[in-house]
């Protein structure tokens, strides 16, 4: 098979741009389903070229950028050709004066920040995998970042979007302005579905100032009850961070170093630790280190310092990368992902951590904005009860939904534990009209089949 | 319409809830665009399932069906282009629940925008998205056209903040999609049914997201001789990266017209003023101000007032929100335009409109959300002359069309409903409409929801069910 459906795709792409070898093949492997071929198109013309292959040949796309984040979601059910769009890339447009971007989606995160950078501009996409991630790749993953706290999610900054429909189509939505009501919000359905709807070929993206001043601030507390507390009485603050995430002392134990800043806290890295990063001219920033000192002194916390410049931004690097870094803790870790109400917050935490405990899994946890828990089960060996103990977590966690509003995931998971562990389990909502809009973007169903909420 | 439909919507909601008579539905053939189709039918439901049992009333006698706000939308989406029944909201108009810890409302969508404001500002909060209409139109007919407003600059429009909806779809099935959580696994689709102007579902309750207000706020007026000044100290804003909560632009004729009117103390001798609004702490606000002021001297501002109190602040904003109703006693109508530009060609837009004004020979006023590109040029005709008509919508047409060639787009805030869907081919390609089309068919097979809308009329769906030669249509008929 795998001759047969290189020969249909070295017209559109060139010989060297459809790999066949088995080790390379292996390397695009999503959950160990290995594709037959891997295609590499130039441009959004020929993705949309090789789309319209696979549909006449019946075979099942996966798009794919570094693949960083590849392992999340389900095993695919088919899993034919690897679309590589690493080679689309570039930006298309640059306006700094309208703090507007256009960018091709195998564009590494990193670069499109170093050319906004030099206008003084950036995107508040501090995402996992930062450093080799791609602009596409990091859409259709949908992991969030510290900073949308303040900026929102990239459904609140992406203008506009490309990509090839499941016909074959180039198609858009959207566009490059930042207002625009125009037909319908198609962009929006791109983010965090994995490649299940369509192939993004280009992202529109609202820029945004970079600020003269950002800082952090630590505040370290002998419980969570205390640092659930500080971000409840925070928010009723006027201050408005950019983050605000709460680290659990396995998370700092793990991801901090002794000559991290918080450990040079009182309790160190045996406290649970508020980080609160703001940003804006020096004055803004002064008064943020006052206010939230004062909270600190008027709540439990035992110890609190303000973190400048370099120190802060290595903090904010491992806040990015947290999930990743969870998830590469142990040899089998299983991270999780919650998402809850404020005001549930604590009642969440506290039974998620009982959940843990009662697994007999050591965990770690961090608290991103008041409202969604990272929890990763790190177990230091694997035996037969493991899996078990994790999939006793999970079915209890989900037990809760009983009990009040909440979205639950499994964001990474060793995949030979899949079978037992449904990342999407506990997805709650009407899947009719999920598969309405997989069956108008993906009328035959090429795209990811499995992946997805719901199989789609 | 049969008189056995009407009797059985009368049984259903009462005979008061059930307009069939000439004279009543003449209030329904318009809203706040300069489009007009009559409705044949106008029920008032008060549940969501009343709402379900006319939706499967309507499907089983095939009857088209629209749902209505307030009618100040101003693009034609709550007119019943495709004849049938409007469903009007305006019973169902109760705040279902504040849950001021998490910021969050549910709400039907009958209430009234500025109320949600009202229930909730006694604890420091407020519903972001601010159309001038705030007062009278509603959070259903937000939804349904992804409204904005001066301040959605720094805040967003009705899409950052809503997370969940309960809907009718168009076989009356009664589904929920998201919650209070801001981010639902699986597709957006608050995403995409938020703006999609009621072709897709009609919206039965919606959960908001509420904002905390800022600690303080400072309101800006920047007079200047010429347009090119104000639009210049625009796209140098931006540019310098200053993110005010509002910049809007009045020009020197406006300014008149708004002062014969409300008094709000505008200059009545200057080419344009920008009203700006900066928000924050104390700190940031203070810091913005002098960068503002620094920009406007910089583009010869003849002088930058500060607001000195809230009196004087709500007057400002009133004379801006109630421009058009100032602009309307001017003529005898007038075409309010929706486009939007990059921030960056600003200056070189509003001289394209100034030429197009001259080349049309009618009035056009710019009172515009400038801080986001969002124009608004208002085109004063009389309706009754003809030629004046046509030269209105073939100058509204040329600016909308110069907007798109400089990378800008149809609409900003008031939808494309019927009013542009002949634009559309402007900014999208076959395969664009194709993708629509299919979405639109899953959603709304029938076409019997707000048909005549968003798609051009020969590139909608089924086909738009604007059904020519059907008896139920006074419009294309």
């Amino acid at each position: 098979m795998t001759a047969t459906i290189a020969s249909r795709f070295e017209p559109v792409v060139g010989d060297a741009n459809v790999r066949t070898e088995p080790s390379l093949r292996s390397e695009f492997g999503v959950d160990e389903v290995v594709p037959a071929v891997v295609a590499r198109p130039e441009n959004a013309e020929q993705a949309a070229e090789i789309v319209k292959i696979a549909l006449e040949e019946k075979l099942a796309v996966i798009p794919c950028g570094v693949r960083t984040s590849i392992g999340m979601g389900m095993p695919p059910s088919r899993y034919d050709v690897a679309l590589d769009m690493t080679r689309v890339r570039g930006i298309e447009h640059y306006d700094p004066g309208d703090l507007t971007i256009s960018v091709n989606a195998g564009t590494p995160l990193k670069e499109l920040a170093t050319i906004l950078a030099e206008k003084n501009q950036f995107l508040p996409l501090a995402v996992p995998f930062f450093e080799n991630a791609t602009v596409g790749g990091t859409i259709a993953s949908g992991l969030d970042s510290p900073l949308r706290h303040f900026y929102g999610t990239a459904r609140d900054f992406v203008l506009g979007a490309e990509f090839v429909d499941g016909t074959g189509a180039l198609a858009k939505s959207g566009g490059r302005v930042v207002k625009n009501v125009t037909g319908y919000d198609f962009h929006k359905l791109l983010n965090g579905t994995l490649g299940s709807l369509a192939v993004i070929t280009r992202i529109n993206f609202r820029t945004f100032p970079l600020h003269p001043v950002r800082r952090g601030f630590l505040a370290s507390f002998a419980d969570e009850t205390g640092a659930v507390a500080f971000v409840k009485e925070l928010s009723a603050t006027p201050l408005t961070p950019a983050l605000v995430e709460v680290l659990s002392p396995e998370f700092s134990r793990l991801f901090l170093a002794e000559k991290s800043p918080v450990a040079s806290l009182r309790l160190g890295l045996q406290a649970w630790t508020v980080c609160v990063g703001f940003e804006g001219s020096s004055e803004v920033c002064e008064r943020y280190g006052r206010d939230l000192s004062r909270l600190a002194r008027s709540t439990r916390t035992q110890d609190a310092i303000t973190v400048l410049d370099a120190r802060f931004l290595s903090l904010l690097e491992i806040l990015r990368e947290a999930p990743a870094l969870m998830s590469g803790a142990a040899a089998q870790s299983v991270v999780f992902r919650f998402a809850t109400l404020p005001a549930r917050l604590p009642d969440l935490l506290r039974a998620l951590r009982s959940f843990a405990v009662s697994s007999w899994t050591p965990s770690a946890a961090l608290i991103r904005s008041g409202s969604i828990v990272y929890l990763a089960l790190l177990p230091r060996e694997v035996d037969e009860s493991t899996l078990k103990q994790i999939a006793y977590f999970w079915k209890s966690a989900g037990s809760l939904r009983a009990q009040f509003e909440f979205s639950a995931s499994i964001l990474f998971c060793p995949t030979k534990w899949k079978s037992e562990l449904d990342v999407w389990a506990h997805v709650s909502g009407s899947m009719d009209l999920q598969r309405r809009v997989k069956k108008a973007f993906d009328p035959s169903g090429i795209f990811a089949p499995g992946r997805f909420v719901g199989g789609s | 319409m049969n008189t056995a439909i009407i009797s059985e919507l009368q049984s259903l909601l009462g005979p008061r809830n059930v307009l069939h008579r000439a004279e009543d539905l003449a209030l329904y053939e318009y809203d706040g665009s300069v489009d007009r189709a009559r409705p044949e039918l106008v029920v008032f439901p008060s549940t969501t399932s009343e709402v379900s049992r006319i939706v499967k009333l309507a499907v089983k006698h095939d009857i088209p069906i629209v749902g209505r706000g307030a009618g100040t939308g101003l693009s034609g989406g709550a007119l019943a282009r495709g004849g049938g029944i409007m469903i009007a909201f305006g019973r169902m108009n109760r705040i279902l629940e504040l849950d001021l810890e998490n910021r969050r409302a549910v709400v039907q969508p009958g209430v009234v925008n500025f109320d949600l404001t009202r229930a909730v500002e006694h604890a420091g909060l407020y519903f972001a998205p601010d159309p001038s209409s705030q007062k009278s139109c509603t959070i259903g007919g937000n939804v349904s056209e992804n409204s904005g407003g001066p301040h959605t600059l720094a805040y967003g429009v009705t899409t950052n903040h809503v997370t969940g909806l309960e809907l009718v779809l168009p076989d009356g099935e009664v589904t929920r999609i998201g919650g209070k959580l801001s981010d639902a696994l699986g597709y957006d689709l608050c995403g995409l049914l938020v703006g999609s102007e009621g072709t897709l579902s009609l919206v039965t309750e919606i959960t908001a997201k509420l904002s905390k207000k800022s600690e303080a706020v400072r309101t800006l007026l920047a007079i200047f001789e010429t347009v090119d000044d104000a639009t210049e100290t625009v796209t140098d804003i931006t540019a310098r990266a200053i993110t005010p909560a509002a910049c809007e632009m009045l020009d020197g004729w406006t300014l008149c017209a708004i002062e014969d009117y409300v008094h709000a103390g505008f200059p009545r001798d200057c080419g344009a003023v920008l009203l700006i609004e900066i928000e924050g702490l104390r700190e940031a606000v203070a810091n913005q101000a002098i960068g503002i002021e620094e920009v406007c001297k910089a583009h010869q501002a003849r002088e930058v007032r500060t607001a000195q109190d809230d009196n004087e602040r709500e007057l400002l904003w009133k004379g801006r929100k109630t421009a058009f109703g100032a602009l309307g006693r001017l003529a005898p109508s007038n075409y309010v335009l929706d486009a939007v530009i990059p921030r960056s060609k600003l200056p070189q837009a509003l001289r394209r409109v100034l030429e197009i004004e001259k080349e049309c020979g009618l009035k056009i006023g710019n009172i515009f959300h400038a801080g986001d590109g969002n124009l608004h040029p208002l085109v004063l005709f009389d309706p009754r002359d003809r030629a004046q008509f046509e030269k209105a919508v073939q100058a509204s047409a040329d600016i909308v069309r110069y907007c798109v060639e400089i990378g800008g787009a149809l609409t900003g805030e008031h939808g494309v409903g019927m009013e542009k869907s002949e634009l559309m081919t402007l900014m999208f390609s076959e395969a664009d409409f194709a993708l629509m089309r299919r979405v639109h068919q899953q959603f709304n097979p029938t076409g019997l929801l707000n048909p005549g809308k968003v798609f051009p009329i020969g590139k909608g769906c089924g086909e738009t069910r604007i059904r020519t030669g059907s008896t139920h249509n006074p419009v294309m008929a």
